[in-house]
């Protein structure tokens, strides 16, 4: 694959259906070129995750993904012995008699080898079975994970080595392209933060929206896609709890669909508020507003 | 034309006069970035330092600050000066050696211990921060660097291995153990769920009514944080503003003046349910109040409307494990919690407790590791 420019990764991504402002674009062209990971934070709904899918189809490269949550642990993340494989062998074993034969050094030395091995999510990326090109590592909301295995995974990220006492250690030969998303909920540690090259993913501007929509979403007609842009961009500015994210637009948009809509209209925006807008004070708020004013404000802005 | 190292090291120098700390991989990371990026392209230039400088959201405006300055000549302005580090000054005191030592160290793991050397440290324990001199408050912050504060423990999704013959199979072990005894596993070993303590998240009222305890409070919050890594304190005015990484250092007076330095609303007005609505949404309900034991600490007097400053304190409620007031106005005889701001927040409240003198704090420490 040819990396000449930022445009390159533009042009790639959007070949994906993943249509990347500058900003991101610059940071995913420096990940790759730099062989760094990358950080992305942002609220939820605005697309982090979607980047390492879409940059491993234009990659070609096998997207792994690590879904962090509390206690994750080496066990779950790196690798485990298949122990219930481990106890066959050696009941097995001593049924055979080789048990006897045998000294129990040698039957240790056995039981730790590749064949009993099961390789999770970050081995697979350091040591991928076979010999294809750098897989994507996607490490899912790392916010959620605890400090402990924030630990762990800035001695992973800055060498790309895993050590295995039994086997010795694993070095990737291509360093795997990483891809680690937080919502924030809490902050990530300045260690790790350092490793990475950063971006905040924000909304999409109107234009980009109406695009993603179209692009996404492509039952839905271009009058609507701009409608239904221009209702989010108006509820974002409303200082709701929870602001929509580029995924509830598509949502709303492919909602309206469905139900056979072309245009916005109040009645069809207050059933389908519940696609946009999760919380019961958010809904409360907009309908107090009214309905009807949202509606009007995105017509217009939509033509 | 300049070269991508000096461009690198110009903005890392001028980002670091803005408070932002660059450290130097960071500029040879964005020395790297230039090179691949080229410094044919403004937009470029500019990208490559977000993604190679910038490690928090609150500082991409510094950062736009500094890109202004280095390559359109922008001086910052005067108030952006970066500040000197503060000179610290340490207190020799003359204390009465007889502090009982060996056995009681044991204890400080549970509960908090105050190691008092002080003779009149029964009057002082007990004292309202309002009425001690310098000199006391002065002691009352030494001592309270003996506090530990640690939040109420909740079950932990880490197993860890145990002695009990019961609860989910450690297999790896019981396979080990199987091998000395010529593959049968005739002892299994198990893990339990271990224990692990709560996120205490401290909000800390600096409005002017609360200047007499505010200083205090925020050395609470100080000696919280530097005793353990899971506390987070923010401070609330006319805005909120995140200090834990501010109350980070060691030293408490440059600590303090850390805090002093990013909160621009000390002593001002109070708009607690504005302020409460921006933790909310930015930081509270998103996770990081979610099973924590929120502290707010407050005289409960807010400009705002009541009605803004209830809802926030029950949203907050809701995703907390534990809500507790801290109003050191209760000490005083005849308390009631009239202010509007304390009435609309008090359904919402688990607890209200008094945080107007060292004794008062220890007890505070107590009520957060229940």
């Amino acid at each position: 694959m040819e990396l000449a420019s930022v445009d390159t990764v533009r042009a790639g991504l959007a070949g994906e259906q993943y249509l990347a402002d500058e900003g991101l674009a610059t940071s995913v062209f420096l990940a790759l070129r730099l062989q760094r990971p990358l950080l992305l934070e942002g609220d939820a709904g605005v697309g982090k995750t979607e980047v390492a899918k879409s940059l491993a189809r234009w990659t070609g490269g096998e997207l792994i993904r690590l879904q962090c949550y509390e206690g994750l642990d080496a066990n779950q993340a790196v690798y485990e012995w298949d122990h219930a494989r481990q106890l066959l062998h050696l009941r097995a074993a001593e049924a055979t008699g080789l048990a006897a034969d045998r000294g129990t050094e040698d039957l240790e030395g056995e039981l730790y080898t590749e064949r009993f091995l099961v390789r999770r999510a970050l081995l697979q990326a350091i040591a991928p079975p076979n010999g294809s090109g750098p897989p994507v590592l996607l490490i899912d909301e790392i916010d959620r994970a605890d400090d402990e295995f924030e630990a762990f995974l800035l001695e992973v990220l800055s060498d790309y080595a895993i050590t295995i006492p039994e086997l010795g250690t694993f070095h990737a030969e291509v360093p795997p392209i990483v891809v680690i998303t937080s919502n924030r909920t809490r902050d990530v540690h300045d260690a790790l933060k350092r490793r990475c090259l950063y971006h905040w993913v924000e909304h999409p501007d109107f234009d980009r929206e109406v695009a993603i929509v179209r692009l996404r979403a492509p039952g839905v007609p271009e009058r609507l896609a701009r409608q239904v842009a221009a209702a989010v961009e108006g509820l974002r500015a409303e200082g709701l709890y929870k602001p929509p994210g580029v995924a509830e637009t598509i949502d709303w948009a492919e909602a309206l669909a469905t139900l056979g809509r072309a245009t916005l209209d109040e009645a069809s925006v207050s059933a389908t508020l519940g696609t946009v807008l999760k919380y019961r004070e958010d809904h409360e708020r907009v309908r107090s507003k009214g309905v009807a004013a949202l509606v009007q404000a995105a017509v217009l802005r939509g033509m | 034309m300049a070269t991508v190292e000096v461009v690198a090291v110009s903005m890392a120098r001028t980002l670091r006069g803005l408070g932002v700390p660059t450290p130097p991989d960071a500029s040879v990371a964005y020395a790297a970035a230039l090179a691949e990026v080229g410094m044919g392209r403004r937009s470029g230039v500019y990208w490559a330092g977000r993604a190679t400088l910038v490690r928090h959201p609150e500082d991409i405006a510094a950062y736009d600050r500094a890109f202004a300055a280095v390559f359109e000549g922008f001086q910052p302005a005067d108030g952006e000066e970066p500040t000197p580090a503060p000179e610290s000054v340490t207190i020799l005191v003359d204390t009465e050696d007889d502090a009982p030592a060996g056995p009681d160290a044991a204890d400080l793991v549970d509960g908090p211990v105050l190691t008092l050397r002080w003779s009149d440290r029964e009057v002082l324990r007990a004292k309202d921060f309002a009425r001690c001199t310098g000199a006391e408050l002065d002691e009352a912050h030494r001592l309270m660097g003996d506090l530990r504060l640690v939040g109420a423990r909740r079950a932990s999704r880490r197993l860890r291995p145990t002695r009990r013959q019961r609860g989910p199979l450690d297999l790896g072990a019981t396979t080990r153990e199987a091998l000395r005894t010529g593959g049968e596993p005739l002892r299994t070993v198990h893990r339990r769920a271990g224990e692990r303590p709560r996120r205490v998240v401290l909000l800390c009222d600096v409005s002017g009514s609360m200047e007499a305890y505010a200083r205090a409070l925020v050395r609470f919050a100080h000696v919280a944080v530097v005793g353990r890594a899971q506390v987070e304190v923010f401070t609330l005015g006319t805005r909120c503003t995140r200090i834990t990484r501010e109350l980070g250092s060691r030293d408490p007076d440059a600590a303090l003046d850390a805090v002093a330095g990013v909160v621009d609303d000390w002593s001002g007005g109070t708009r607690l349910g504005a302020g409460l609505r921006t933790f909310n949404d930015t930081w509270g309900v998103r996770g990081l109040a979610r099973g924590a034991v929120v502290v707010i600490l407050s005289d409960g007097w807010d400009r705002g409307d009541p009605a803004v400053l209830g809802e926030q304190v029950r949203r907050l409620q809701r995703v907390a494990h534990r809500l507790v007031w801290v109003n050191p106005l209760k000490a005083s005889p005849g308390f009631a919690p009239i202010a509007r701001g304390m009435a609309a927040a008090l359904p919402h409240v688990d607890e209200l407790v008094e945080g107007h003198s060292l004794a008062s704090l220890e007890a505070l420490a107590e009520v957060i590791a229940r």
